[in-house]
């Protein structure tokens, strides 16, 4: 018996900074797995894969990556995905301290 | 130190342009990454998870003080401040832009550095000793042959595309610090019985999935026949290496399924052709070569100041007890700086702490560094007397950790904090590790003692020959850690053997505590090391502290 779909976000790294993105409904990149397009059905999924492969001049390796609906909105089930969203553990840098000064700039 | 001529360096001017508009035309949308991306390995330009990493070779370790304030200022203009030094000699740079780096390799360019050869297929960045030129046991200085393989691999049209990638190393000293067993080729500097300098070559070692210990295919092979003899090697394995299947194309395979003689045979018989194409040229350029590694000018003074220090300052001799070397020069030692203060991340060093290490080499060091494969800096050459000021100086930089050779001067690669290939993380557990041992306050009473850790099967922090090893996987989605005992680094080298089932990421640290306490208790005295004990007693007895509810449960 095939496996069942799980839902997924598709990902990739940024050309030029190289940092993590995710692709949106309306075929934009974003750094916050927040605004993401979440994937439920297998085909569509495939669909919009091809549509983010498209954008060649914009990222690099775009794949998809399991994700479930936490209380917190979109979350990662695998610790990799976790990381790529969150950066490394023995510095504060990456995704951690650019939202930060994002929040910073914001408030 | 070996200096780039007008030749050397216009090429490296070629090579960053030709790059730099490869990035110009990926970015204009002219390349797809497809085209792009063995153009930028073979750059030294990684994608890795949160950024692109970029691997600069630094030859043989060596750096002068120049190169080293060059890597400092990449640290700092284009990247967060900081590099990690690898167990290849290498420095990686984990967060670059695409658009950055070509100002990157020019910047490095002009003090003679590149990235070329630090990734693909091809020969890598040529290893060796960290403590050459300066070791009171070794033959001669290993640096010129180094330099002579790296000048004649670099850029050799045969050898840009071959099956699998291929790591060479070099050393001269009586014991094996460039861990000579682990690589593709080793090139050990020996002595016959007629007195004559010629070479022993190792191969097909290497670690990875497959770990295996290098073999002896010439037992002493003269000066003049070492390039033609080295091409003759690569050329059977590139031709007769696997490339159907890149887990089975590294050399160690081909000698592993051909077999050590037969594989000799091909090598001796390819040799007959190509030794004539070698026509003494090569020789030239060696003699020109080792005038670059002449020793500097070693100066003969009273060490006083270095013996009242001692006696005066303890953490001075706690520090001189632990990182010095005997150098083969009366008066002079070889300092080891520790980038493994506890809690910190192994083989990292700030911008201002290799501005400072540059200082110090210039200072007090005849403008020599080092990075050893161990991921700490070297200083080859410091006059005894000058040690004060040079610990002093390494303090005010906090560079002064006294743990060489102890168990928290641990190795650990990258791992899933940085790495795109890991199953797990390294960097944590190190340090962990280290922190915890120097709250106990046991690691000098444990002494000498080689933790290695890799986040992956492919083993770029040497967990193999660990005499401790840990090897970090994803076991369903969770990290688990495996540990491997009694790998030895030397020129006894050994593959650790599997201990048993893995550890959870939280159950790791408390794990390697009681194997530790556990050899505490089986030692036969403060003289008998770790590996030794492991080698006494065998794995049951050190399993029986790493699983001590199996062990209940069987009781
Ligand atoms: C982007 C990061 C890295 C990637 C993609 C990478 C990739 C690999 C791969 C695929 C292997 C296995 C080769 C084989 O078995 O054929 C390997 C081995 C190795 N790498 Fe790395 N590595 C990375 C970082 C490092 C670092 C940071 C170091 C030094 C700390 C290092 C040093 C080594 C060493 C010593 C080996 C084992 C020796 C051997 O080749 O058999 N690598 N690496
Ligand atoms: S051992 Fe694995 S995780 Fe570590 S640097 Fe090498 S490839 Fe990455």
């Amino acid at each position: 018996m095939p496996r069942a779909f799980t839902p997924k976000v598709i990902t990739a790294n940024a050309l030029i900074e190289g940092d993590v993105i995710y692709f949106t409904k309306d075929d934009t990149w974003t750094r916050d797995l927040a605004c993401a397009e979440y994937l439920t059905d297998e085909a569509h999924a495939q669909v919009r894969l091809l549509d983010a492969e498209q954008q060649v001049d914009l990222v690099v390796g775009a794949y998809l990556a399991d994700t479930t609906e936490g209380e917190n909105g979109l979350e990662p089930t695998h610790f990799r995905e976790e990381f790529r969203r969150t950066g490394p553990s023995n510095y504060f840098h990456g995704k951690q301290a650019d939202s930060k000064q994002q929040d910073g700039q914001a408030a | 130190m070996y200096h780039y001529n007008d030749f050397d360096k216009a090429f490296l001017a070629e090579r960053n342009r030709q790059f730099r508009a490869q990035v110009e035309r990926r970015v204009a949308g002219n390349l797809t990454e497809e085209e792009f991306r063995p153009l930028r390995l073979m750059n030294g330009l990684y994608l890795q998870l949160h950024a692109y990493m970029l691997r600069v070779a630094i030859p043989y370790g060596s750096l002068s003080s120049a190169q080293m304030d060059t890597l400092a200022l990449l640290a700092e203009k284009w990247d967060k401040g900081y590099g990690h030094f690898t167990t290849r000699q290498n420095i990686q740079y984990n967060w670059p832009k695409l658009t950055d780096v070509p100002d990157m390799l020019d910047a490095l360019g002009k003090v003679g550095m590149h990235a070329i050869q630090t990734s693909g297929n091809t020969i890598r960045n040529v290893t060796a000793d960290h403590f050459a030129g300066a070791a009171a046991d070794e033959l001669e200085d290993p640096r010129p042959v180094a330099e002579l393989i790296r000048q004649w691999s670099t850029d050799h049209p045969e050898f840009q595309f071959m099956g699998r990638k291929f790591k060479i190393a070099v050393s001269a000293g009586a014991q094996d610090r460039a861990v000579l067993k682990a690589h593709d080729l080793a090139v050990r500097i020996v002595k016959n019985d007629a007195g004559e300098i010629g070479y022993q070559i190792l191969v097909g070692g290497g670690l990875g999935r497959t770990p295996m210990v290098g073999k002896v295919l010439n037992d002493f092979l003269p000066r003049e026949d070492l390039l033609p003899y080295i091409e003759s090697t690569v050329s059977v394995w590139n031709q007769i290496g696997r490339r159907d299947n890149k887990y089975k194309a590294r050399i160690k395979i081909t000698v592993h399924e051909t077999g050590l003689e037969e594989f000799r045979a091909k090598v001796e018989e390819r040799y007959a052709t190509v030794r004539p194409t070698f026509s003494g040229v090569d020789q030239d350029l060696f003699e020109d070569i080792k005038a670059h590694f002449a020793p500097p000018a070693f100066r003969n003074a009273p060490t006083v100041e270095f013996d009242s220090a001692y006696d005066a300052n303890p953490l001075f001799r706690s520090w001189v007890d632990t990182n010095l070397t005997t150098h083969r020069a009366p008066g002079y030692s070889i300092v080891t700086v520790s980038l493994k203060k506890h809690g910190e991340t192994p083989g990292d060093a700030t911008a201002d702490q290799m501005r400072a290490l540059a200082q110090i080499a210039r200072d007090y060091g005849h403008d020599e560094l080092r990075i050893s494969h161990e991921q700490n800096v070297i200083l080859p050459h410091v006059h005894k007397s000058d040690l004060p000021a040079v610990y002093a100086a390494l303090r005010e930089a906090d560079l002064h950790t006294a743990n060489i050779g102890l168990i928290s001067d641990i190795i650990a690669c990258p791992g899933m904090d940085y790495c795109a290939l890991a199953t797990a993380r390294a960097i944590p557990v190190a340090q962990q590790i280290a922190t915890r041992f120097d709250e106990l306050k046991l690691e000098h009473d444990i002494g000498h003692l080689q933790i290695k850790i890799s986040g992956c099967i492919n083993a770029c922090g040497h967990h193999h020959v660990g005499h401790i090893g840990i090897l970090g996987l994803d076991r369903a989605g969770v990290e688990n850690y495996q540990i491997t005992l009694g790998g030895d680094a030397t020129w006894n080298a050994e593959i650790g053997q599997r201990a048993g089932p893995g550890f959870a990421y939280d159950e790791i640290v408390p794990a390697i505590e009681r194997l530790v306490n556990g050899y505490l208790d089986l030692r036969e005295g403060p003289e008998e090391t770790f590996l030794e004990a492991y080698r006494r007693l065998g794995l049951a007895p050190f399993k029986a502290h790493l699983y001590p509810e199996t062990q209940a449960n069987a009781a």
